[in-house]
C-alpha cells in the first residue's frame, strides 16, 4: 500500500529550539537531517524529522554570529550534521557530544558554502 | 586494566575504495570507541548549483556518486518537478524505475563482492561481479553509459526503451533471477559467511531508529522504512514492500540486500509488463520558484534533495543528505565490543559511499 508523504515546515525562535525538538524525540520522530542555507548576512537552518513518513521541518533563522545550541543531547546523530554545518558555513554550535572543532570535513577552504563569510562572493573557484 | 590505544583506521584500508578514517580506542584486540572523520574527498557540488542552469544541474547530481548515479538525478529531477508542478508522464515513471532498480541490483552486487572479499571469499567476490557485468550491459544497452546514465532529465526521460528491448530484457530476467538466487544461497546459508558475520556489529531497531539508520542498516534492525513506498516513479502502481530483517547484526544486514536485489529483479518484470505507452517528456517552461525536500531510495537508504528556487534559473540552494552521512552514527555505535579484525567487516556492512558523503 502506498503511503502519502506529507511536508510540513515550521519557523522556530531559538529559545524554543530544544523544546521543540525534545517534543518531537518523545513524539516518535527520526532526525532525518540538519541543513544550513546561507541567506547572505543570515543562516536559515532546518531541521528535518520523520515518523512514517511524516515529515517534519522546523526553521531556525539567526545572525551569522548566533550561538546555536546543539541537540545531540536529544538525537546523539546530530553531531554529524553539526560538525559539518560549523565547517560548510561557519554557524557556531555549542555543546555537541561529538566536537570535531573544525576538522570534521577537511577543506582547503574555511567555510566554503558561506557567501555570509566571503562577503557576498557566491562562489569561488569556478 | 588494559592499556588504551589508538589505532588509525584509513583513510587508505584494503577494503575501502574510498577514503573515510576512524580511529579506534583499543584494549587489547577490544574496540572499546571509534572517533570518524571524514573530508578528504569533499568537492563542494551543492555550492555549484548557483553557477549551473537548473536544468544542467541534473548532470552535478547525477555525477555525485558513481553507483546510484540514475537515483540521485531522478532525486534532484523529482525536486524541481515538484517545484515547478511539472506532471510527468507516466511512461517516464515507468522506464525512471526500471533504471532505478537496475541501478540497485548493480550497487548491491557490487557491494556483495566487496563484502565477499572482505570476508577472504575470493571466489564469491568474483562471482557477485560477474553477475554485475550483465547488469552494467543492460545500463550501456538501454542508456549509453554503463555508470552515468546521463537518462533522466526535468519533465522526464532522455531515452527510450523500445518493445524488443524490453522483451528482451524480459526475457533475460528468468535466467539472472535464477543465477542470483544462486549467489544469494551462498550469503545466506553457507556456514563460513555465516559464522563470519551473524551476531557481530548488532544494532538494536530502537537504536537504528533513534540515530536515524538509513537503508539496509535500518531495515536490517527491523526499521520497516523505505521510501518506494511513498510511490514514487511507478512504485505506487506496482506496489511495494520493504525488505526487513531483524537481527541488526552483519548478516542481517547482507541478507536485506540480496533479497532485494531478488525484489527488484521482480520490480522490473512487472514494470516492463505494466509499461504504458505514451510520451517519455513534456516540454519545461519557467523557472523553479519555492523549496522542496525530494526524498528517494538509494541502495543506502533514503537520500534527500532539499531544493530551493528564488525564480531565477539557478537554484539558490542545494543541500543533498546522502544516506551514509546519516549511517555514520550508527557505525560509531556498532564497533564498540568487536575486535579488531572484525572492523573491516563492520565498516563495510553500512555499504559506506563516501563519494556520496563528500558530494
Amino acid at each position: 500500500m502506498t503511503v502519502k508523504e506529507e511536508q510540513t515546515t515550521t519557523d522556530v525562535a531559538l529559545e524554543n529550539l530544544l523544546q521543540e525538538i525534545e517534543a518531537l524525540h518523545a513524539g516518535g520522530y527520526r532526525l532525518v537531517q540538519i541543513g544550513c542555507t546561507d541567506l547572505d548576512g543570515s543562516y536559515e537552518i532546518n531541521y528535518s524529522f520523520d515518523k512514517d513518513y511524516q515529515f517534519k521541518n522546523l526553521r531556525l533563522t539567526i545572525g551569522p554570529e548566533t550561538e546555536v545550541p546543539s541537540i545531540s543531547g536529544i538525537y546523539w546523530g546530530a553531531f554529524v550534521y553539526e560538525n559539518e554545518m560549523h565547517d560548510s558555513f561557519g554557524v557556531p554550535v555549542t555543546g555537541i557530544n561529538i566536537d570535531f572543532k573544525g576538522t570534521f570535513i577537511r577543506t582547503d577552504e574555511k567555510y566554503p558554502l558561506s557567501v555570509t563569510r566571503r562577503r557576498g562572493d557566491r562562489c569561488q573557484n569556478v | 586494566m588494559p592499556e588504551r590505544i589508538i589505532v588509525p583506521f584509513g583513510p587508505q584500508h584494503p577494503v575501502l575504495p574510498e577514503p573515510i578514517h576512524i580511529d579506534l580506542v583499543l584494549e587489547d584486540e577490544n574496540v572499546v570507541d571509534a572517533i570518524p572523520s571524514i573530508g578528504y574527498i569533499h568537492r563542494g557540488l551543492e555550492q555549484l548549483v548557483q553557477k549551473r542552469e537548473y536544468t544542467e544541474y541534473v548532470y552535478v547530481a547525477e555525477r555525485i556518486c558513481g553507483i546510484c548515479s540514475f537515483i540521485h538525478a531522478l532525486c534532484y529531477c523529482q525536486g524541481v518537478e515538484h517545484i515547478m508542478k511539472i506532471e510527468v508522464p507516466d511512461r517516464a515513471r515507468y522506464l525512471r524505475t526500471i533504471w532505478s532498480e537496475y541501478s540497485r541490483i548493480h550497487s548491491h552486487l557490487l557491494w556483495l563482492g566487496l563484502f565477499a572479499d572482505g570476508m577472504g571469499f575470493e571466489n564469491l567476490f568474483m562471482r557477485s561481479w560477474q553477475l554485475r557485468e550483465s547488469v552494467l550491459d543492460v545500463l550501456e544497452d538501454t542508456t549509453g553509459g554503463r555508470v552515468i546514465q546521463g537518462s533522466c532529465k526535468v519533465g522526464g526521460v532522455r531515452r527510450d526503451i523500445g518493445q524488443e528491448k524490453l522483451d528482451e530484457i524480459h526475457r533475460s530476467l528468468d535466467l539472472f533471477d535464477q543465477q542470483c538466487r544462486g549467489l544469494g544461497d551462498v550469503f545466506l546459508n553457507d556456514d563460513t559467511v555465516k559464522y563470519r558475520l551473524k551476531g557481530l556489529g548488532v544494532i538494536s531497531k530502537d537504536e537504528a531508529y533513534d540515530l536515524g539508520a538509513a537503508g539496509p542498516t535500518a531495515r536490517g534492525s527491523g526499521v520497516a522504512m523505505d521510501h518506494r513506498e511513498t510511490g514514487y516513479a511507478a512504485y505506487g502502481d506496482l506496489g511495494f514492500k520493504p525488505v526487513v530483517e531483524t537481527t541488526g547484526d552483519c548478516y542481517a544486514r547482507c541478507a536485506v540486500r540480496v533479497k532485494e536485489v531478488y525484489a527488484s529483479i521482480d520490480l522490473i518484470r512487472r514494470a516492463i509488463e505494466e509499461m504504458p505507452e505514451g510520451p517519455i517528456d513534456v516540454k519545461v517552461k519557467g523557472t523553479p520558484d519555492g523549496e522542496y525536500f525530494s526524498r528517494a531510495e538509494q541502495p543506502r537508504g533514503e537520500v534527500i534533495h532539499y531544493l530551493k528556487g528564488d525564480g531565477s534559473k539557478h537554484l539558490a540552494r542545494a543541500r543533498i543528505r546522502t544516506p551514509t552521512l546519516a549511517n555514520i552514527p550508527p557505525l560509531v555505535k556498532m564497533l564498540p565490543g568487536i575486535q579488531l579484525a572484525d572492523v573491516p567487516i563492520v565498516v563495510l556492512s553500512i555499504d559506506p559511499c563516501i563519494g556520496c558523503m563528500e558530494r
